[in-house]
């Protein structure tokens, strides 16, 4: 691989920084001692991929991603953090296992893994940034997948019920 | 752009979420560790449907059904976490050994 013609490409330079971004943000989320910052981290690892979506043309899945994550799952998230009362000070030790270096490894084992089977079989193969409008997966989704999209609301619609089952008081205590 | 840079970078963000999964203890920064794993299967899947360029769409496509999923267990996930909490005032993953053996 020609890593000059790689870098001649400002794409490649956009990736470079928006991928650097969201590796750094996520090692804090899974290494932040403060609960609050860990979930505001994840914001901006899901804003670097939104991002990157925008690269690979798909417009419609990085604004819901935005919508979505940024806009609801997060909030969610925050709420949760408060009702349970985490640890939101300074205190390390008490937020982790002890046993900090399986976990690394296990992690680096999966990485290196996954990096070479996809080196090995990918090489380097172009990507195109061609833009998917709105209206083209719009299509698509009310057609050919109109039955795994209803199949995913009705999902949805029993994870609705099942949260407030499960969040609310017990009426017979 | 090819597309084994995407890939290389899901593989990271995945394998640092696999980390985060191991080693926190609170049920909270657990899902969130879940979410970065799921955010790099998305990259994967749109990364995927812009190579192979198909009419359908298909890596878009359930790249939204991944977020909608996501999203549904997040609501289900922090309500267990919440009930968890509840019950036993503690919501580290390590002191849940009521079905230990």
């Amino acid at each position: 691989m020609d890593w000059g013609n790689w870098f001649s490409d400002a794409n490649n330079v956009v990736f470079l920084v928006v991928a650097l971004v969201m590796v750094a943000a996520s090692v804090r989320v899974v290494t932040s001692p403060n609960v609050v910052h860990s979930a505001l981290m994840l914001v901006i690892a899901l804003a670097g991929a939104a991002g990157l979506f925008l690269m690979l043309g798909a417009e419609f899945v990085a604004w819901t991603l935005v919508l979505v994550y940024i806009g609801a799952v997060i909030v969610l998230f925050l709420f949760g953090i408060m009702i349970t009362r985490a640890p939101t000070g300074r205190d390390p030790g008490r937020l982790d296992h002890a046993r900090r270096w399986p976990a690394a490894v296990v992690a680096l084992g999966t990485f290196v893994t996954i990096a070479t089977v996809t080196t090995l079989a990918f090489e380097d193969r172009p990507v195109s940034g061609a833009v998917t409008s709105g209206g083209d997966l719009g299509e698509v989704l009310f057609n050919r997948y109109v039955i795994p999209f209803e199949a995913v609301s009705f999902v949805l619609l029993a994870a609705l019920i099942g949260g407030i089952v499960l969040a609310r008081k017990d009426p017979e205590r | 752009m090819i597309i084994n840079q995407f890939l290389v970078l899901a593989a990271l963000l995945f394998s640092i979420g696999i980390y985060g999964v191991l080693v926190r203890r609170n049920a909270v920064l657990v899902l969130l560790s879940i979410e970065l794993m799921l955010t790099a299967v998305n990259i994967n899947l749109v990364a995927f449907g812009s190579y192979i360029q198909d009419t359908l769409r298909s890596g878009q496509v359930f790249a939204l059904f991944v977020i909608t999923v996501a999203a549904a267990e997040v609501g289900i996930g922090l309500a267990i976490v919440v009930l968890v909490f509840r019950n036993r005032a503690s919501a580290n993953v390590d002191e849940l050994d009521l079905m230990r053996w």
